[in-house]
This record gives C-alpha cells, sequence and structure tokens, in this order.
C-alpha cells in the first residue's frame, strides 16, 4: 500500500477546488434537488440471521448530477442503487424522487444492469421501443422516437439486429438508449461498464459523459473502478461495509471537460489517494468477516533458487 | 490439427463430420442387422426345411430347432432313406431387412385383404388424427396452465402436488374408465393420450417458465411494465423457443402412448395394421409398420425444427443445434 500512497505528501488536498470548478459547484447545488434519501436502513432477514446491509445513507443529487457510488465489495452498493430503483424493499427511511417518495418500480427511475438485460427476442429497435411501448406510446411515435435514440449513439444500422449479433459495448449503448427513451428523471447505472474490456470501457465512459452533456438526466452510477468514478463524477458517495454506511461524499476537483490526460493531474490523483485511503486503509473489518477474507501464505512449491520476484 | 479429434468433451463437430456420424447413427444398426440375417454363421439358431426327403411331418419353408433337424438325418442316414435338406434360418419374428423392405412397398401397394379393411396409409391417417387431437386437447389447457405455474408461485403450489401425483397414474390404467365414458371409438383413445401428456406438460412448461432470466423481469419493471403486462410481453416471448422445444419433445411422448391407446375399446390405425399382420405371422410387415411409425415421428419432429428455427431467429440455442 506504502508505494500506492507514496506521492500523497506531495499531492494537493482533495478539498483544494479551483474557482472554476468551485463555481460549477455553487451552480450545481442551486439546481433543484432530485433524488433525496434519509435515513436510508436496509436489514436482509434469512431466517433467524438478519443482516444490517446499509445503515443511516443520507445523501441529496442535484438535477443533471453526476454521482458515483464506490466501496469495497459488500458495502451495499448495488443495494442501494436497487432500492433507488424499486426493485429492493428498504427497511426504513426515505427515497425520495422530486418529493414523491418511491415505491416499486417506475419509469421516472430508468436503470442500466451490468448484465445489459436486453430482451434477445427484440430487434435493438424494438427494445428501445419497448418502455414507451408499455407506457401506452402508439407503434409509429415510438418507432420515430427508438430511431432518434439509436441516431443519437451511432447504431442507427443495427435497428434491425437482434441483441446477440452486437458485441457487449454497443450491447450496453442501446441498453442505456432503452432507458433514457423512457424520460426518465435519474438514470441508476449498476456497474454498467464491468462486464466490458478495458478499451471498450475507456469508450463507453468518454461515450456515457457525452450523452450525459446533451441530455437533461441525473445519473447515480455504481462501480468498483476508482478511476472511472473520478473521470465521470462530479460527486462521489463512499461507502464503508459491514454495514454500508456513507464514510464521505467527495465533490471531485477535477475540472470538466474531462479527458484521459486528466488522469495523472494533481487533482485527479489527489481525489485517487483520498479514495484508496478511505477504501483501503481506513477499514475496519469485523473478526467474522476477516476469517472467510484470510488468504493463506502458501507453502512453496518450486525448487530454492528458482524465483520469479 | 491435422489429426481429427472427434471425442472430445464439448467439442462441436465440423458440418462434415456431423454428416458422416449421422448417417453412420442409421448404417450401424442396419450393417448389424444385415450380418445376423445374411451371414449364415452368424446366429440362424433354425433349420429351414428345402426337401422334406423321407421324414413325413416336414414341409418345404417349415422351421424347426437346429438339433431336432440334425437327429432326423442322422435317423434317416443309419436307416437309408433320404434324409430331409434345409438351411440355416434366423426364427420367423427376425426377418431380413431385404424382407421389411419389400414388406414396406407391398404395404402400400397391396389392397386391404377385406372390404371393410383399410390402406396402409389410411391406418396411419387415422393414427396421427388420434395423435393430433390428445396433443391438442392437452396442450389447450397444459400449456396455460404450466405458464401460469411457473410465472407465479401460488398457482404453483396449488396445482403443482396434484399434478406430481397424478403424472405416476400409468396412463393406460384409465382406459377401461375411458371406454365407460367415451364409447369405444375415438374418444377414449385421445383420452388416454391427453392423460398421458398433460400432467407432465404442466411440470416441464412450469420449469421452462421458471428459467426465465430474472434480470430480464427487473429490466422490464424499470422501464414502466406494469406487473400484469410482464406475462404478455417479457415471460411468454422470453421462454417462447424453449417451450417450443417442450412441445417437440412432449410430442414425441405423445407418440409412444399411440398403441397402448389405440388398443383400447375398438383397435384402430396403424395398431390395428400391426396386430392383424402379427396374428397371420407376418413379421416383415410389422417391422414395416413399426418402421412408418418411427418415421412419421422424426420427419414430424425435423420438420418442427426447421419451423423453429425460421420463428425464433433470435435463439442461439437453436442456430446451434441440430
Amino acid at each position: 500500500m506504502n508505494d500506492i500512497l507514496l506521492p500523497r505528501q506531495l499531492l494537493p488536498s482533495h478539498l483544494e477546488q479551483s474557482g472554476e470548478v468551485r463555481a460549477r459547484f455553487d451552480k450545481l447545488k442551486q439546481r433543484e434537488v432530485i433524488l433525496t434519501v434519509s435515513h436510508l436502513n436496509k436489514v436482509f432477514q434469512s431466517g433467524e440471521k438478519s443482516t444490517l446491509a446499509l445503515r443511516d445513507i443520507n445523501f441529496t443529487t442535484h438535477r443533471r448530477e453526476f454521482l458515483c457510488v464506490v466501496g469495497p465489495s459488500g458495502c451495499g452498493k448495488s443495494t442501494l442503487v436497487r432500492i433507488l430503483a424499486g426493485l429492493e424493499q428498504h427497511t426504513s427511511g426515505e427515497v425520495l424522487l422530486l418529493g414523491q417518495p418511491v415505491s416499486g418500480p417506475g419509469r421516472d427511475r430508468g436503470m442500466v444492469f451490468q448484465g445489459y438485460t436486453l430482451f434477445p427476442w427484440l430487434t435493438v429497435k424494438k427494445n428501445v421501443m419497448f418502455g414507451l411501448e408499455v407506457n401506452g406510446a402508439g407503434k409509429l411515435e415510438s418507432e420515430r422516437e427508438a430511431m432518434q435514440w439509436l441516431e443519437l449513439i451511432g447504431l442507427e444500422k443495427f435497428a434491425d439486429a437482434y441483441p446477440q449479433q452486437l458485441s457487449g459495448g454497443m450491447k450496453q449503448r442501446v441498453a442505456i438508449v432503452r432507458a433514457l427513451a423512457n424520460q426518465p428523471r435519474i438514470l441508476l447505472m449498476d456497474e454498467p461498464f464491468g462486464a466490458l474490456d478495458a478499451q471498450t470501457r475507456c469508450r463507453m465512459q468518454a461515450h456515457l459523459l457525452e450523452i450525459w452533456r446533451k441530455i437533461d438526466i441525473t445519473i447515480v452510477f455504481i462501480t468498483h473502478d476508482l478511476d472511472e468514478a473520478i473521470y465521470l463524477a462530479d460527486r462521489i458517495l463512499v461507502l464503508s461495509a459491514h454495514p454500508g454506511e456513507v464514510q464521505e461524499l467527495i465533490e471531485v476537483p477535477v475540472p470538466r471537460p474531462r479527458s484521459m490526460e486528466q488522469f495523472v493531474s494533481p487533482a485527479f490523483l489527489a481525489t485517487k489517494a483520498r479514495l484508496e485511503e478511505l477504501i483501503y486503509i481506513g477499514r475496519h473489518v469485523p473478526e467474522e468477516q476477516q476469517q472467510e477474507e484470510d488468504y493463506p501464505i502458501l507453502a512453496r512449491m518450486t525448487n530454492v533458487g528458482d524465483n520469479v520476484e | 490439427m491435422a489429426q481429427k479429434k472427434w471425442l472430445q468433451i464439448h467439442r462441436p463437430l465440423t458440418a462434415r463430420a456431423r454428416l458422416i456420424i449421422g448417417i453412420a447413427s442409421f448404417v450401424l444398426p442396419v450393417v448389424c442387422w444385415s450380418l445376423v440375417s445374411y451371414v449364415p454363421w452368424i446366429w440362424h439358431p433354425q433349420i429351414m426345411v428345402t426337401d422334406p426327403g423321407s421324414v413325413p411331418y416336414l414341409d418345404v419353408g417349415a422351421r424347426m430347432p437346429r438339433e431336432a433337424f440334425d437327429s432326423e438325418v442322422a435317423d434317416a442316414r443309419t436307416e437309408g432313406r433320404a434324409p430331409p435338406r434345409g438351411v440355416a434360418a434366423n426364427p420367423v419374428y427376425l426377418p431380413a431387412p431385404d424382407q421389411v423392405l419389400r414388406a414396406f412397398y407391398y404395404s402400400f401397394t397391396t389392397p386391404p385383404p377385406t372390404r371393410d379393411g383399410q390402406w396402409l396409409h389410411q391406418s396411419l391417417w387415422h393414427s396421427i388424427q388420434i395423435i393430433f387431437w390428445g396433443f391438442t386437447i392437452s396442450s389447450i389447457f397444459g400449456v396455460p396452465l404450466g405458464i401460469l405455474c411457473g410465472a407465479y408461485a401460488a398457482i404453483a403450489r396449488l396445482s403443482e402436488p396434484f399434478v406430481e401425483f397424478f403424472r405416476y397414474l400409468p396412463a393406460p390404467a384409465f382406459g377401461a374408465l375411458a371406454v365407460a365414458i367415451l364409447g369405444i371409438y375415438d374418444g377414449p383413445k385421445i383420452a388416454v393420450i391427453v392423460i398421458g401428456t398433460f400432467f407432465q406438460q404442466v411440470l416441464i412448461i412450469a420449469n421452462t417458465t421458471r428459467k426465465l432470466d430474472p434480470a430480464l423481469l427487473e429490466a422490464a419493471l424499470t422501464l414502466g411494465t406494469r406487473s400484469r403486462q410482464l406475462l404478455t410481453r417479457v415471460v411468454v416471448p422470453g421462454i417462447l423457443p424453449d417451450l417450443y422445444r417442450d412441445q417437440r419433445i412432449l410430442l414425441g411422448w405423445a407418440w409412444t402412448y399411440l398403441i397402448v391407446a389405440e388398443l383400447i375399446g375398438t383397435t384402430s390405425g396403424i395398431t390395428w395394421f400391426i396386430t392383424q399382420q402379427a396374428r397371420y405371422q407376418h413379421f416383415p410387415n410389422v417391422y414395416a409398420a413399426i418402421a412408418m411409425i418411427g418415421i412419421l415421428g422424426l420427419s414430424i419432429d425435423m420438420i418442427l425444427a426447421a419451423i423453429g428455427r425460421r420463428l425464433f431467429p433470435w435463439d442461439r440455442a437453436a442456430a446451434k443445434g441440430a
């Protein structure tokens, strides 16, 4: 860990913001609040045993904000986004979308899953039309809108292809516009690029930022990739594990528009150092969890002197 | 790799290998059958008499065990009489391939022996109708119930325990009951096929429905689908190719109930043909009729498979499969 954290002394604090960045955040916080999560708790009950997955989660997001949620495995970030989507019931607390409590899934909250979840029996175009049609739009109107969305992401040539004929990145682009076609107030994304190869992931991140810039949409993005979170987010919600609690809500000091070159900028590295500190160092692991996560020290099974390191 | 490796777990075959091995799957049994039929020293436990010689009770064409024949020959020799002559033969119930092939041809070209009798193709057509109605009636109730069981735990809990119990009851056991209720003609036969198919159908289709990826349901919900639309918009289209495959397998099972079903009440259809021919020991005709059932069943299934590939172009399993 030390060698990762070594440059930290040389870095500025992640709390330092340039005037430009501060002005952006001031503007962002003046926009109306889209999502309010207050005193949210989630307990999983299995038989006699109950596990506290999320404890007292509080945060708000403003319109057109890009919020990333990061945390170690088991911090309940997927549970959180599923509660926001209405796919999971919270045990106590409140989730408010534009002041209205969330109960069950609805078209005002779009969701993109890691596993694409495109309907394999529908063509790309009909996948995008699905949300419009189940909400009562006419066939012609949905078709026209779907084609506009596909043109936006440059996949209009694949309108009549089936999802299985597309690459992973293309599938996820279709899944994103399928969710957006419903014109939700908020787009929830649960590790959407986790199954993609590194190169495709980079292009998808830039593509997503491009879509986000052009459309009035608020995004809550779950990831375990810290670079991805810093690259995409306005603010990063850092959760701790067992139980999932908010550790910090970091305002990313990296100016926009974002580019890959910023990955080595002091503001970026300072944010990353802070995230690593929160996630890997300042982490208290209770003993019962430690047991299962302990890896054994292996006995040597090669010849003496035949070393690789 | 130059070396052909056919026997590797999960390794798909090339198109050529598939064709060759597929043909071999039919050629091999026919080769075995031909060896047993045409090579005199393989099996052939009997002698067919070609010349009775001096033995009074023997006729030309009669078959008898080899030992009995040998002792007759020995007896005739010691007594100086003319010994009988014969050729090695298989029992009458195992005709040679060429006999069956000829019978196959003649059974379509020979008119029925009695005026009210039926041609083979008429018998077959009658059998196909029994299967069709049995399977259709079963599907009208079994498919929707299966889907509902797979989708709703409450409906599954209400129906599946009883269905599980009932599917162990052998369908032919209801034959006498079916005759009492439905008469002696086609009614009870169709009923037996329905009973034999329906209960398996509900369970199999319920299972197929349960295998639908739940993430697709969640995706549909987040797109604003109401729970009643889920069934028609996601569940049914999502399972359709698997449902179709299940129906093909179930149709095969319905065929296996056919013979028993047709024995109930007045024997009819292909079963009537088979039993008639067996009664007169026309075993080549019996084999021809049995083979005909297999050919019909396999052709129908292959046609349905081809239709399935047309119907579900997005289905990966079908595109890969046979």
